[in-house]
């Protein structure tokens, strides 16, 4: 094995080519991963940024830092562009292409060419949303409802469209790669059995990939159409149904959100147990509930569309469907904590994030019951109750595992450690500023505050201003990883093969691994997780 | 490589069942069976897109049942698309 | 290289990073099969589209389906069903090793394929002529079989239209494509770059096709042949 001693000439993936062509052609997965970490981190601070400003025009009730039409295209813009081109890609496009040839044993994906094409789709994507941005944006709400998408924006909808069609096919071709990979390209002795969590969470993300993104796809080059030539699929002047683009929208979009919180749960699945030094709780159980999460997640989608008009009848069963998502969240959940449970827990910054990731999730989950029940939805539908509450799932959940994931593997993908004081007060300043901006939206919502305005009764200020404050914490939170993991990749300390003395095949290679992965192809003779076969070496400190 | 190849005769006659199948649904959509129309129609467009992949596309001779798994939960999945559209608007008050 | 653990066979075609050819063939097929997976529910969202509006305007379909040509249809159909035998036997004269016949079948499919384009584009000159096109000088003045006096609702027989476009046109750009990719193939089966042990863009390129074939089987029926006894 390699040691650090000698780790500066060892050849690596990283300076095994230097230049600008051997990055733009590169077909190595984990190269992959690296122009992925770079364009989603510049679109989440496109996507910050707006938000930022949201904040700000709600530090007071009057409209005074924008008007609405302008209020209008910034959380359509928002949320268009961190939905779709920071939350969808990022950890399966980026920790994911690291690590699932790396986990199973396998030199790189089952198709590397088709992996850089995904990242150029995801480029064009990206640039033709770009150019949505800086030429006028979109108001219709990142959700495209129709007719107003159809009929009476006069915004660039069809280049919006257009743009996430495109990215649409990158993450078909991501899920469809890992599929392949996991099935046809698994080392020796590496059953389904011993495979890690991560991989089950990101098969079931990619099952969603294929089987929902081309839903999504034909329904926006539906609008397209309709904008374009003038079809008339949705057009109620023409006897079409505005909600049969709601039933096909949220097809994709509701299991969407389980592509954004899947992988989440594979990160946090590998952290536990590492951390606590202790193998999971119900292997098997966590393993399913990620297929179950994503087949039920398929099953509920209309529960959007309670108040759109839909029939009361399908209302129930929806209600009722949406209700068993509960349930592999919750053994999941549980799974976790029993895996702690007499656990020797250290507290590195990998495993704050996770401790974050469990408690906003469950936060995220039990108010998402709240709206999975008809009477209690009609109430809050539309309200700042909704945006908390799936800020609690998409930033508490899926960008918190996304961080605790960077911060776990960066000895490896960088081959330095970042410093570790600074790691835990960034984890411990999000988690503040996190429930600081979201859980005064909680009451605001359940106080009457719309979505979706830009100015707002003078009652609801202090909240709202803690809100803001709340948020420019978090920007904080989010801007320093940031620095130090640059700053790291050149004076961190050198990382060693295995920081973390943690089971997965990723940690039997050095780091950064070379650029087929493994000097050789390796044998699987264990389960996952065995941390109780295996002892803390006395060199090992996890700085507690 | 176990490779399954067929003779080209199987590959006429597969044609031939498909090309009679195409004329069959064509004249058939012309007699009047009432609620039977439709049901016919589809009927002979599963029978003729089974019989292609089968046989064109080889599903018979495969020893992977992934491929027949994948088919399955695609197929699965359309169905979940359609019959939970339908059923709220089944059951809509009004149409 | 640090690619010490080189499988026993190496043959050019063979990428790197699999253990053998098996692999590589199993993993490109497994690729293309989901790959299809995922075209039946693109088509799906149309599908279901197509399923609520016939539910609720079915007399306005049936009537705006009755202004197709059928026996255009029917030929249609039987061109695809034409190409698909040619491809089907392509991929057995590739695994076969006969180089000049898979040139050969790839060709007719190629014009196969040309000739639906053809057709289906001399359909959509027709409904332009006829003021069938979807938007402002969409025209249909049609009344239900038997009752003249039953005028149809234009607004609805426009969904029908809008229907047909959007699938028949997501069906032509497919065949595009389809063509595009036989196109490549038949430079590299040119090239003489398929043999007995690897032909397995034939085999892929067929697979798409043949997919593309059954859309076609479903859309004839759907969009050609309701309520045509009247």
């Amino acid at each position: 094995m390699a040691t650090a001693a000698f780790s500066h000439e060892r050849e690596h993936y990283l300076n095994k080519e230097y230049g600008i062509r051997s990055w733009l052609l590169t077909t190595d997965h984990k190269r992959i991963a690296l122009l992925y970490l770079v364009s989603i981190t510049f679109f989440f601070f496109i996507g910050g940024f707006l938000a930022l400003l949201i904040r700000l025009e709600l530090l007071t009730p009057a409209g005074d830092l924008v008007q609405a039409d302008t209020y209008n295209k910034l959380f359509t813009m928002h949320g268009q562009i961190m939905i779709f081109f920071f939350l969808i890609p990022s950890i399966p496009a980026v920790l994911g292409n690291f690590l699932v040839p790396l986990m199973i044993g396998a030199k790189d994906l089952a198709f590397p060419r088709i992996n850089l094409l995904s990242w150029y789709l995801y480029m064009c994507g990206g640039i033709l949303m770009l150019h949505t941005l800086l030429t006028g944006g979109v108001d219709t709400g990142w959700t495209f409802y129709t007719p107003f998408s159809t009929a009476f924006s006069d915004t660039k909808v069809i280049e919006a469209g257009v743009a996430i069609f495109i990215n649409g096919f990158s993450s078909i071709l991501t899920g469809l790669n890992f599929v392949v990979t996991i099935h046809r390209m698994r080392a020796p002795g590496m059953t389904f059995s011993r495979l890690p969590l991560f991989l089950w969470s990101h098969y079931a993300t990619s099952i969603i990939f294929l089987l929902g993104t081309p839903v999504l796809a034909i329904t926006l080059l539906l609008v397209v159409f309709e904008r374009a030539f003038n079809l008339g699929i949705f057009d109620p002047n023409r006897g079409g149904d505005p909600l049969l683009f709601q039933h096909l929208f949220w097809f994709y979009s509701h299991p969407a959100v389980y592509i954004m919180i899947l992988p989440s749960m594979g990160v946090v699945s590998e952290i536990v147990p590492c951390f606590s030094r202790k193998r999971i709780f119900g292997y098997s159980f966590v393993a399913m509930a990620s297929i179950g999460i994503a087949v039920i997640g398929f099953l509920v989608w209309a529960h959007h569309m309670f108040v759109a008009g839909m029939s009361l009848y399908a209302a129930l069963i929806f209600s009722f469907l949406s209700y068993l998502v509960a349930v592999p969240s919750a053994i999941k959940v549980f799974n976790w904590t029993a895996t702690m449970y007499k656990g020797s827990i250290s507290f590195s910054t990998p495993m704050l994030y996770a401790f974050g990731f469990i408690g906003l999730f469950t936060m995220g989950g039990l108010t998402g019951l709240f709206l999975a029940a008809l009477g209690v939805d009609v109430h809050v539908t539309d309200t700042y109750f909704v945006i908390a509450h799936f800020h609690y799932i998409m930033v508490g959940g899926a960008v918190m595992g996304y961080l605790g994931g960077m911060h776990f593997w960066w000895p490896k993908i960088s081959g330095r450690m970042y410093p570790e004081g600074w790691g835990r007060l960034a984890a411990l300043i999000v988690f503040i500023g996190f429930n600081l901006t979201f859980f005064p939206q909680f009451i605001l919502g359940y106080l009457g505050m719309p979505r979706r305005y830009w100015q707002y009764p003078p009652e609801f200020q202090v909240l709202n201003v803690l809100s803001t404050a709340g948020s420019t914490i978090l920007a904080v939170g989010y801007l320093l990883p940031m620095v130090y993991f640059l700053w790291s990749m050149r004076y961190g300390k050198i990382a060693d093969d295995n920081p973390w003395n943690a089971t997965g095949l990723e940690w039997r290679t050095a780091s950064p691994p070379p650029t087929y992965n493994f000097e050789e192809t390796p044998l699987v003779t264990w389960e996952a997780y065995e941390y109780d076969k295996m002892t803390l070496p006395a060199e090992v400190t996890l700085e507690r | 490589m176990a490779e399954h190849i067929l003779s080209s005769k199987l590959y006429w006659a597969i044609w031939a069942i498909l090309i009679c199948l195409t004329v069959v649904t064509a004249l058939v959509a012309r007699v009047d069976l009432g609620w039977f129309n439709p049901v016919a129609a589809l009927l002979i467009a599963t029978g003729k897109a089974t019989i292609v992949v089968l046989f064109f596309m080889h599903v018979k001779y495969t020893s992977e049942k992934l491929t027949t798994m994948v088919i399955v939960s695609a197929l699965f999945w359309l169905l979940i698309l359609l019959a939970l559209s339908l059923a709220d608007y089944s059951t809509r008050p009004i149409s | 290289m640090s690619d010490s653990s080189v499988a026993v066979e190496h043959t050019p075609e063979l990428r790197h990073h699999f253990a053998d050819m098996e692999q590589q063939r199993n993993a490109a097929s497994l690729g293309m099969w989901l790959f299809l997976g995922t075209e039946i529910m693109f088509f799906g969202g149309m599908f279901c589209a197509y399923l609520i509006y016939r539910l609720a305007y079915y007399n306005e379909f049936a009537v705006a389906s009755r202004t197709l040509s059928l026996p255009i249809g029917t030929i249609n159909t039987a061109v695809l069903i034409c190409s698909s035998l040619t491809v089907a036997l392509s991929v057995r004269a590739a695994q076969l090793g006969k180089q000049k016949l898979v040139i050969v079948l790839l060709v007719l499919t190629l014009l196969f394929g040309l000739a639906f384009l053809g057709i289906k584009g001399y359909e959509w000159r027709e409904k332009f002529v006829e003021h069938h096109i979807p938007g402002s000088s969409f025209s249909f003045d049609e009344a239900m079989p038997g009752h003249p006096e039953a005028k149809i609702d234009p607004r609805h027989a426009q969904i029908f239209f809008s229907l047909y476009f959007a699938m028949t046109g997501m069906h032509a750009l497919h065949m595009i494509i389809g063509v595009g990719i036989f196109a490549v193939l038949i430079l590299m089966a040119w090239r003489g770059r398929f043999t007995p042990e690897y032909h397995t863009p034939v085999e892929i390129g067929g697979l798409y096709w043949h997919f593309v074939d059954i859309v076609w089987i479903y859309l004839f029926p759907l969009l050609y042949l309701i309520d045509r006894h009247k």
